[in-house]
C-alpha cells in the first residue's frame, strides 16, 4: 500500500466500492463484456439511464420503439453470437418489448431484457406504468427475475447473462425496481453463479456416441438434418468434418442456413413446406436421420406421422426436453452439437476404419432428384419484375460474407432459397415465431455488431410498415443498413395461401404498395423522409445497379423498392396438414418418389 | 394415467405460478397439488398428481427440470411410497343417523372435530381409495360441504430424495 492513499475509516483497503443501483448494473453489464446496448428511456428506467449517458466504454443506441430493440439485440446476438441487450421502461416499455422476447425463445436467441420497473412499495397497487412483466413473460423467456434491492443486482445480471448464454441459449428478463436503482450497496461481483436448479448437459455419453455411430456405418441412406442448434453451438466445422468423413447428405432448416456451405456437393438445400424436392424427398426416404440441433418443426415435418417414415432417428440436442418431443428417437444424445459432433465423427471413423460404408446408390438417387427437381422458378405471366430474381441478385452481387436478414413472409422464403449461404450467421430471420416486422431492426443489430459487414434487410412491403422507424434510428446512429422492400403490395404468403386453399378470395391482403395502386405510403419518400438514399426499382434492367450502388453507400443507410410481381408463389411447397411426400415442385405438379 | 411427482424447488417468489403455468400451457391436467417446506431451508417440496400418459409424462418431466428454480423432478411408485391425503368433511346430521355417520366415522378411524345439532365435521386421513369411500359412504346422509388437501407422498425406508441429489 502507498503512503500517500491512507486508509480511511468509512473505506478500509479491498472493502467493496458503495454504488447506487444503476451504478451497480452499468458495472455488472462492464464485467460481463458488454460493449452495445439497445433501448430506450423511461420514468422506472431513468436513474439507469443517468449513470448510462457517463459510460466510456458501453455505446447505447436509442430506439424509436422498444420492439426495435429487442429484435435489434437478436440481430446482435444471432450474427455475433454474443449476447445481446434490450433495455425498456415499466409498463408499456416492457410490454413492448414482448414480441422480441417471444421471438427469441422460439429461436434460442442469447438475448437479456432488462426493465425498470415501478418503486417496489408501490406495486401490487396499479401505480402509473406498473405491469406484471415477470409474469407476462414466463412463459417466453428461459427464466426472469424481479430485483428488488440494490445488493441484489451484480448477482441477479451474472445469473441472467450466464443462463442466457449457455445451454440452449434464450431470453432472460431482469426487472428492476425504481427503488432498486436509486439505493445504495456495495459492489460485489460474484466469482461463481449460484444456480442450483441449472445445469445444462453439455458433454454426452459415450455409449450412445456409440451407438449412433453403429447406426451410421450400417445406414444404406443417411441424411445429416442439420437444425439451428448447430449455428448455436458454433459447429459448423465440426459438421463439414462429419459430412465429410462420412459421405452422408446434409440439408439445413430455415434456421440452420449457412450453418453447411450450400456450394458443398453433399448439400441437398432446405428441407421442410417450401424445401428443396432433393431435401424433402431425401429425409421422406431415408433410412438413417441424424438430427443435429434441430426439434422436428411442423413446417419441417409436414403431418408428422408421415415424416420420413423408413428412418430411424439419432436425435442431438442440448436440450432433452426436444428429444422425443415430437419423433421417438432410437438413439438419443443429450449434449452441445460441438462436443457431440466431433466425437461421433471419431467414433464413425473407429467402427468404419478404412472402409468406408458405400451409398453410391443413394447418391444416384439424389442426383437423379437433384438434376430433376433444382430450385427455380419462372418468370411472372405479367412481364413485371420477379421477386425470386431480385433477392438472387442480391445475394450474388454481395457475396457469401454479406449478412442477410428477413422479414416473414414469401421475401423470407426466397431469401431462404436464392442467396447461397456459405457461413454461419450470414443468415438472420424469425424462424420459430415468424414475427413480421423482424428485419429493419435485427439487420441494424446485426450491423452494430458487424461494422465491416454489408447488412442487408430483405423485407416485404408488410413488414417493413411494421418496424421501418427504426431506419431513423439507423441515420442518426450511422449505422447503414441496405433494406431491400420486395413490394408486391400485399401480404404475400397470406394472399398466396388465399389463392391455392381459399378458392382465389383475397380477403383483406392488399396493401396498396405498388403497380397500378395509390402506393401508400411512398416507400421512397418516406425513406428519404428518414435520411436514407431511396431508390425505386421496376425493370430488370435496373436491378443491379441499385444493389451496386446500395453496397457503394455507406455514409447513410439505403431503401431500395423493388415493385415486383404480385402473383409469384413459393414453390416447391408441401400443403400444411399432409405427409411431405405430397411436396409439389411447382403448380399441380408433384414429382415422383420412390415408395419403399 | 395419474402419476405422482415430486419436485424440490427453490422457495422463490413466483415459483408456483411457473410451475402451474407449465402445466396449463402444455395442456397438462393436474390433478391435485400440494406445497410446503421441505426438509432443508430455501426448498420446498411440492407434490404433484397429474393425469397423462408414459410418454407426455416424460416431456412434463423434461420440462419441469428446464425450469431453472427446479432442483429435482421424481416419480413416486405407488408400491414403493406412502401416499396421503386430508380430507374435511361436512355431513347432515339428525337424531335418526347420528349414530350411524359416527359409527362409519370410527370404521374409517376418522374423527370428529366438530358437532352441530344438524351437523358434524369429520376429519380423515388416508390414501385416495380411503377417502373416497367413506364420501361414498357419507353421501346418502347429506354431506355439506369438503374441504381436502392434495396428496402427500413420500418413498418408504430410509432413503429421502435429497440425499441422493446432493450426493451427485
Amino acid at each position: 500500500m502507498s503512503a500517500d492513499t491512507p486508509p480511511t475509516p468509512s473505506s478500509p483497503p479491498n472493502a467493496p466500492d458503495i454504488l447506487t443501483g444503476s451504478g451497480a448494473i452499468l458495472r455488472s453489464l462492464e464485467h460481463l463484456g458488454v460493449k452495445d446496448v439497445f433501448g430506450l428511456p423511461g420514468g422506472a428506467i431513468m436513474p439507469f439511464y443517468d449513470e448510462l449517458m457517463s459510460s466510456p466504454t458501453i455505446r447505447h443506441i436509442l430506439v424509436r420503439h422498444e420492439q426495435g430493440a429487442g429484435h435489434a439485440a437478436e440481430g446482435y446476438a444471432s450474427s455475433s453470437g454474443k449476447v445481446g441487450v434490450a433495455i425498456a421502461t415499466s409498463g408499456p416499455g416492457a410490454t413492448n418489448l414482448v414480441t422480441a422476447i417471444a421471438d427469441a425463445y422460439m429461436d434460442s436467441v442469447p438475448l437479456l431484457a432488462i426493465t425498470g420497473q415501478v418503486f417496489s412499495t408501490s406495486m401490487g397497487t396499479d401505480a402509473f406504468q406498473e405491469i406484471d412483466i415477470v409474469g407476462i413473460t414466463m412463459p417466453i423467456t428461459k427464466h426472469s427475475f424481479l430485483v428488488t434491492k440494490a445488493e441484489d443486482i451484480p448477482k441477479t445480471l451474472a445469473a441472467a447473462y450466464e443462463i442466457a448464454s449457455t445451454g440452449r441459449p434464450g431470453p432472460v428478463l431482469v426487472d428492476i425496481t425504481k427503488d432498486a436503482q436509486q439505493g445504495r450497496a456495495p459492489f460485489v461481483w460474484p466469482t461463481s453463479v449460484e444456480l442450483p436448479g441449472y445445469r445444462p448437459v453439455v458433454k454426452a455419453h459415450g455409449k450412445q456416441i456409440q451407438a449412433a455411430a453403429q447406426l451410421l456405418a450400417e445406414a444404406k441412406r443417411p441424411v445429416l438434418y442439420v437444425g439451428g442448434g448447430v449455428v448455436r453451438a458454433g459447429a459448423s466445422a465440426e459438421l463439414l468434418a462429419l459430412a465429410e468423413t462420412t459421405g452422408a447428405p446434409v440439408v439445413t432448416t430455415l434456421m440452420a442456413r449457412g450453418a453447411f456451405p450450400d456450394s458443398h456437393q453433399q448439400h441437398l438445400g432446405m428441407p421442410g413446406m417450401h424445401g428443396t424436392v432433393p431435401a424433402v424427398l431425401g429425409i421422406q426416404e431415408s433410412d438413417l436421420l441424424v438430427s443435429l440441433g434441430a426439434r422436428f418443426d411442423d413446417r419441417v415435418t409436414g403431418k408428422a406421422s408421415e415424416f420420413a417414415p423408413h428412418a430411424k432417428v439419432i436425435h442431438v440436442d442440448i436440450d432433452p426436453a426436444e428429444i422425443s418431443k415430437i419423433r421417438t428417437a432410437d438413439v438419443p444424445i443429450v449434449g452441445d452439437a460441438k462436443d457431440v459432433i466431433a466425437d461421433l465423427t471419431a467414433a464413425f471413423s473407429l467402427a468404419t476404419g478404412q472402409q468406408r460404408p458405400d451409398i453410391a446408390e443413394w447418391w444416384a438417387r439424389l442426383d437423379n432428384l437433384r438434376q430433376q427437381y433444382p430450385l427455380g422458378y419462372d418468370e411472372p405471366d405479367d412481364g413485371l419484375l420477379s421477386p425470386q430474381y431480385v433477392i438472387e441478385r442480391i445475394g450474388a452481387i454481395t457475396g457469401p460474407e454479406g449478412v442477410y436478414a428477413a422479414g416473414v413472409g414469401q421475401h423470407q422464403m426466397w431469401a431462404a432459397q436464392f442467396i447461397k449461404y456459405e457461413r454461419p450467421g450470414a443468415w438472420l430471420n424469425s424462424g420459430g415465431a415468424g414475427t413480421m416486422g423482424y428485419s429493419v431492426p435485427a439487420a441494424m443489430g446485426a450491423k452494430v455488431a458487424n461494422p465491416e459487414r454489408t447488412v442487408w434487410a430483405i423485407d416485404g412491403d408488410g413488414c417493413f410498415q411494421m418496424t421501418n422507424q427504426e431506419l431513423a434510428t439507423c441515420t442518426i446512429n450511422e449505422i447503414p443498413i441496405k433494406v431491400a422492400i420486395i413490394n408486391n403490395s400485399s401480404l404475400g404468403m397470406v394472399r398466396q395461401w388465399q389463392t391455392l386453399f381459399f378458392n382465389g378470395r383475397h380477403s383483406f391482403t392488399d396493401l396498396n404498395t405498388g403497380h397500378d395502386t395509390v402506393m401508400i405510403p411512398d416507400f421512397v419518400k418516406l425513406a428519404e423522409a428518414y435520411g436514407a438514399l431511396a431508390i425505386r426499382v421496376t425493370k430488370k434492367e435496373e436491378v443491379d445497379d441499385a444493389i451496386r450502388l446500395a453496397n457503394e453507400t455507406n455514409d447513410r443507410p439505403v431503401v431500395i423498392d423493388f415493385v415486383v410481381s404480385r402473383d409469384a408463389m413459393v414453390w416447391p411447397m408441401v400443403p400444411q396438414g399432409v405427409g411431405n411426400s405430397s411436396v409439389q415442385y411447382a403448380r399441380e405438379h408433384a414429382p415422383e418418389w420412390e415408395e419403399e | 394415467m395419474s402419476h405422482v411427482l415430486s419436485l424440490l424447488v427453490e422457495d422463490k417468489p413466483g415459483l408456483l405460478t411457473r410451475v402451474a403455468g407449465l402445466f396449463a400451457r402444455r395442456g397438462f391436467n393436474i390433478e391435485s397439488l400440494a406445497v410446503g417446506k421441505s426438509e432443508i431451508a430455501g426448498l420446498s417440496r411440492i407434490t404433484v398428481v397429474v393425469d397423462v400418459e408414459e410418454l407426455p409424462l416424460e416431456q412434463v418431466t423434461k420440462q419441469l427440470n428446464k425450469l431453472v428454480n427446479v432442483i429435482k423432478v421424481v416419480e413416486l411408485d405407488p408400491a414403493q411410497t406412502v401416499q396421503r391425503e386430508h380430507m374435511l368433511i361436512k355431513v347432515r346430521v339428525d337424531n335418526t343417523t347420528r349414530s350411524q355417520i359416527l359409527e362409519a366415522a370410527t370404521l374409517f378411524r376418522a374423527r370428529i372435530v366438530d358437532v352441530a345439532t344438524d351437523a358434524v365435521v369429520i376429519e380423515v386421513t388416508g390414501d385416495t381409495a380411503k377417502t373416497q369411500a367413506l364420501l361414498r359412504v357419507l353421501e346418502p346422509y347429506g354431506v355439506k360441504e369438503i374441504a381436502q388437501s392434495g396428496l402427500l407422498a413420500i418413498g418408504r425406508g430410509s432413503k429421502s430424495i435429497t440425499e441422493r441429489i446432493f450426493k451427485n
